[in-house]
């Protein structure tokens, strides 16, 4: 059987044309898709069934029992945390946020690792944007800068930008200008019309400098920006301002480096001062397949994209102090219910070492990093594959993911309204 | 089977011709009835005044850019912050509640169903995500077309037919309830930083002009039968002088259903601007009402402005970048391919600004001038010129001249000679106000004939209980207890059951979602036109087969059906 128009629950591009060819249950093959959403269909290293930790290694428990342990340690703790959620569906991430409302925990998101600081800056500035068809269809300048497309994001250049035909450009790769940014030469670089080659940490100085010569103040740049020339300075600028659409995108390149959500407000306001004089928008390159997803359920459900703690019966956000990294560094975390994401595999390593300490329970289809010192591992369905649900692209259209074999797992918004379930004593509130 | 009776209501229901009766009105499962057993739950409303559940015909609660609004602005959020408490969830924001924070205020209002002013079809499914996060209204949502590729092209080769048959088959791919056109035009020219400055200039490439788009679409509106008109938030917004252009879209409207307008004009304080620049900026609300008072096929809404802190938010994406760069403060935009647009930014109204006094008086004086309240709606095209929560303020300014004369003070120098309020004397009654707070809108938006706005047997029975006598009440001096009552029902019943008293929330509810399938030919179902399944796949960036709203969104799904005469 062929499943046509799959879309891709690998990364933030949503690809939806995957045609998956399922046989017994398996997935055989993937067409369209690239390799990092091809490898994610047909992986196979699934876990059979909930486990907990024993003193000398794994056992294997009923669903049932995984539940009502998770919904005990969520009763006993004082200050549980909630996090992950960017590789799994907006049902899910509904239920988690009532579930921590419930509990009066702390719920966070990858984005607190990601692109955090791009939502800090637009919570200072705004955030000029557009869907990628706005793009696909009319940009002739195309900005990426600090993110490298060609390996994260493999296909956001064939159906978006270089590659992609649109009405208003027939022929992209001929008609349309690719600027990159980067501190090295990557795949990415290699395609580019303009390879900005920064120094470390210079983005800022950069995007500043390349802001006063749009805003006709170039006579204050210095010959020379954080490895940059006067000269390339200008001709971009040039070029970005004699566009008809320009698009800027970026990734953690600039989310993650010296500066951080300082870099994306100058980033905006290039935007922003470009806008004066022709069409500009801005995305940020998110990574998860739902990471922008879960940003949204939680803004409408709470008032903030991340990063909110319940401790109070009321959401307070205030990223630095209600962000997962600092909850466990503080050691205020008593203990750690983790979605779809693999905290150890990405956190600093005091953060780790405490979440090592407590309780931790993790819904997750494989084993990862987490893994290693969780109590408790639900295996569920995995979103897009063999559970259905919602899922944000990066520039914010909501696409409901398909289901396209059944391989028996729970899905994980299932299994968190039954740990509510047990906590409220099964009636509704 | 469930049952409840309320008894003592002093009723004012405008669609049944009652101005105020003392009745009992009896409910079963849901619905109104003549009467019901002894066992029934009994609410005394002792006199108090007892109306349909209020309706919101243009409010911005639900969807891509309110969430983005919230997501931009912790700063709103932190404004307005209530815990968890019984069976209500904890509420964020001022200007743009949380989907539970508006649910709960609207509710404690009397307020049980609303309409999304804006949606963009390709971004409808977050729509709809939010609608089953606002519990205790019934929701509809208006739907753009503005800068729609494939009805652009047919409005430019005069083909209505097919213009009918593209709203058709998004609508029902959508779900959405109405066509909205919000700056027509103006949409794709902002696609390329540009846009249209009244209904005659002409859209780059597609070669049409927002009055064609205006008038194809008004006569396509009535060809598929749909239960609202074309809801247009007209050109030029926000600009002095621009009452010409709002005059002007009038003019286009012909008259072509005897139940209803043919044509909505929306939040038309904002359009209603004379002068050439912010300098000599005054009102034009007099042209603007006389052009209603001789149409009958026109029906607005105030889109009144109230002083304080909002956020402004539109699928108007060039005004929001020009409001912009007058104030400074921050911006977001969201263009949407091959549809629409929108925008973003936080203002705060002042009493020491002489245009936003100006602002706030041509709403009134909208209100004031249309002779008849079923052409002219009460809404402040939440949240842009103020929060709904405002509502209750509005009401008592129309209500009470001596209110108004109280606030004329207060205001900046130099606005008297730019207004006509200080003029009028009228003062509405509580009927004119059931009129345009509930009645108007059912009719307007279609929705009586499934019960919505009145409270007859056969009436779904969304009823608001309001803590007031009007016997015993003289709006035009006791202003403030006239606030303070539309500001908290005693009761608010939904769908016959009691969810909020003295604005608690009583129970959890759970939304439904009302809206439209217009019926075509086969040979008219775009599902199957090759051509416009060539350019979908070509231009959009999602495949067509993955862009209609799926069932499983809808927890209670109510589509009204109609056979279209294409």
């Amino acid at each position: 059987m062929i499943v046509r128009d799959v879309i891709c629950p690998f990364c933030a591009c949503l690809c939806d044309d995957l045609d998956v060819h399922v046989e017994d249950g398996r997935v055989t093959g993937v067409d369209n898709a690239c390799d990092l959403g091809s490898h994610k269909f047909m992986t196979d290293h699934r876990m059979k069934g909930p486990v907990r930790r024993t003193a000398s290694g794994w056992e294997e428990i009923p669903l049932e029992e995984a539940i009502r342990e998770t919904a005990e340690l969520l009763e006993a703790a004082e200050r549980p945390l909630l996090y992950g959620w960017s590789g799994t569906c907006g049902e899910a991430q509904s239920a988690g946020v009532h579930l921590a409302e419930l509990v009066g925990g702390v719920i966070d998101a990858t984005t607190s690792v990601c692109h955090g600081p791009s939502i800090l800056a637009i919570q200072e500035v705004g955030h000029p944007g557009c869907t990628l068809g706005q793009v696909k269809n009319r940009a002739d300048v195309v900005v990426y800068w600090g993110c490298n497309p060609q390996h994260a994001h493999p296909r956001h250049l064939s159906r978006y930008t270089t590659y992609a035909d649109g009405f208003f450009v027939r022929n992209a790769f001929k008609e349309r200008k690719v600027i990159v940014a980067d501190i090295r030469g990557t795949d990415s670089t290699n395609l580019a019309d303009e390879f900005i080659r920064l120094q470390p940490g210079g983005d800022y100085a950069v995007l500043g400098a390349l802001r006063a010569i749009v805003r006709g103040k170039g006579d204050v740049v210095p010959p020379e920006v954080a490895g940059v020339s006067r000269e390339q300075l200008y001709r971009i600028a040039d070029l970005c301002k004699t566009a008809k659409y320009g698009a800027f995108f970026f990734g953690m390149g600039l989310t993650q480096t010296a500066g951080k959500y300082k870099n994306i407000r100058n980033a905006i306001e290039l935007v922003d001062e470009l806008s004066r004089h022709t069409k500009w928008t801005l995305t940020p390159m998110r990574g998860h397949f739902n990471v922008y997803g879960f940003n949204e359920v939680c803004t409408w459900m709470t008032g903030y994209p991340y990063a909110v703690d319940f401790a109070r019966g009321m959401a307070f956000y205030n990223p630095g102090e209600t962000t997962a990294v600092d909850i466990l560094a503080r050691k205020e975390c008593d203990m750690c219910l983790v979605v779809a994401s693999d905290p150890a595999a990405h956190f600093p390593a005091e953060a780790v070492e405490h979440l090592a300490s407590i309780p931790v329970v993790q819904l997750d289809p494989f084993p990862n990093l987490t893994t290693a010192f969780a109590r408790i591992q639900i295996p569920v369905a995995v979103s897009g594959i063999d559970a259905d649900g919602t899922a944000y692209r990066m520039d914010g259209v909501p696409l409901r993911l398909h289901r396209v074999l059944d391989r028996g797992y729970p899905d994980d918004a299932g299994i968190l309204l039954e740990i509510t379930r047990r906590i409220t004593g099964g009636g509704s509130r | 089977m469930t049952e409840l009776l309320v008894k003592n209501a002093f009723v004012i229901d405008p669609l049944n011709g009652i101005r105020g009766e003392v009745m009992d009105i009896a409910v079963r499962d849901g619905w109104i009835v003549e009467s019901v057993g002894d066992g029934a739950e009994v609410i005394d409303a002792a006199g108090c005044l007892t109306l349909p559940g209020g309706i919101d015909s243009h409010t911005h609660i639900c969807g891509t850019k309110v969430n983005f609004g919230r997501y931009m602005m912790p700063e709103d959020m932190r404004a307005g912050r209530t815990q968890r408490r019984g069976v209500m969830h904890s509420t964020s924001g001022y200007s743009v509640p949380t989907t539970y924070g508006n649910s709960y205020r609207y509710c404690a209002m009397g307020y049980t169903s609303v309409l999304e002013g804006a949606m963009a079809p390709l971004e409808a499914r977050h729509t709809h995500e939010e609608f089953a996060a606002t519990p205790l209204q019934d929701t509809m949502a208006n739907t753009l077309f503005d800068g729609n590729w494939p009805v652009m092209e047919a409005v430019r080769d005069g083909d209505v037919k097919r213009a009918a048959a593209i709203v058709a088959w998004t609508l029902a791919a959508v779900k959405g309830f109405a066509i909205k056109l919000t700056n027509p035009g103006g949409s794709e020219c902002w696609g390329w930083g540009k846009n249209v400055h009244c209904i005659r200039e002409m859209v780059p490439y597609f070669g049409v002009s927002p009055a064609e788009i205006i008038q194809t679409l008004i006569r396509a509106n009535e060809m598929l039968r749909l239960p609202h008109s074309v809801h247009l938030h007209c050109n030029n917004l926000g600009v002095p002088g621009n009452y010409t252009c709002t005059i002007g879209s009038m003019d286009l409207a012909p008259d072509l259903n005897p139940d209803r307008q043919s044509l909505y004009l929306t939040h038309v304080q904002f359009h209603a601007y004379g002068g050439t620049s912010w300098k000599d900026i005054c009102s034009k609300a007099e042209p603007v009402a006389y052009t209603v008072n001789r149409k009958p096929q026109i029906t607005i809404d105030m889109g009144q402005m109230m002083f304080g802190k909002t956020t402004t938010m539109t699928a108007d994406g060039p005004m929001e970048f020009n409001l912009y760069r007058l104030h400074h403060n921050k911006w977001s935009n969201h263009d949407v391919e091959l549809e629409t647009t929108s925008g973003i930014i936080p203002v705060y109204y002042s009493r020491t600004s002489v245009v936003n006094c100006v602002m706030w008086a041509i709403g009134l004086e909208l209100a004031l001038l249309v002779k008849n309240p079923w052409q002219c709606l009460l809404a402040t095209d939440n949240p842009n010129g103020g929060p709904f929560i405002k509502y209750p303020e509005i009401i008592a300014l129309l209500m009470s001249r001596r209110y108004r004369e109280e606030e004329l003070k207060t205001l900046a120098p130099g606005t008297h000679s730019r207004i006509t309020l200080p003029s009028l004397d009228r003062e509405l009654d509580w009927h004119d106000i059931a009129v345009m707070t509930r009645a108007g809108q059912a009719r307007a938006l279609g929705i009586r004939s499934i019960g919505k706005g009145h409270l007859a047997p056969g009436a779904e029975a969304d009823i608001a209980i309001y803590p007031i006598r009007v016997d015993k009440t003289d709006p035009s001096r006791q202003y403030r207890e006239v606030i303070q009552a539309f500001q908290k029902t005693a009761w608010t019943v939904k769908r016959g059951r009691p969810v909020a008293r003295d604005g608690e929330i009583l129970v959890p509810g759970v939304n439904k979602t009302i809206w439209a399938r217009a019926k075509v030919r086969e040979e008219l179902d775009m599902g199957r036109d090759p051509e416009f399944a060539r350019n979908f796949d070509r231009y959009y960036t999602v495949r067509m087969s993955n862009y209609p709203v799926q069932d499983v969104y809808l927890q209670r799904s109510l589509c009204m059906e109609s056979e279209a005469q294409l």
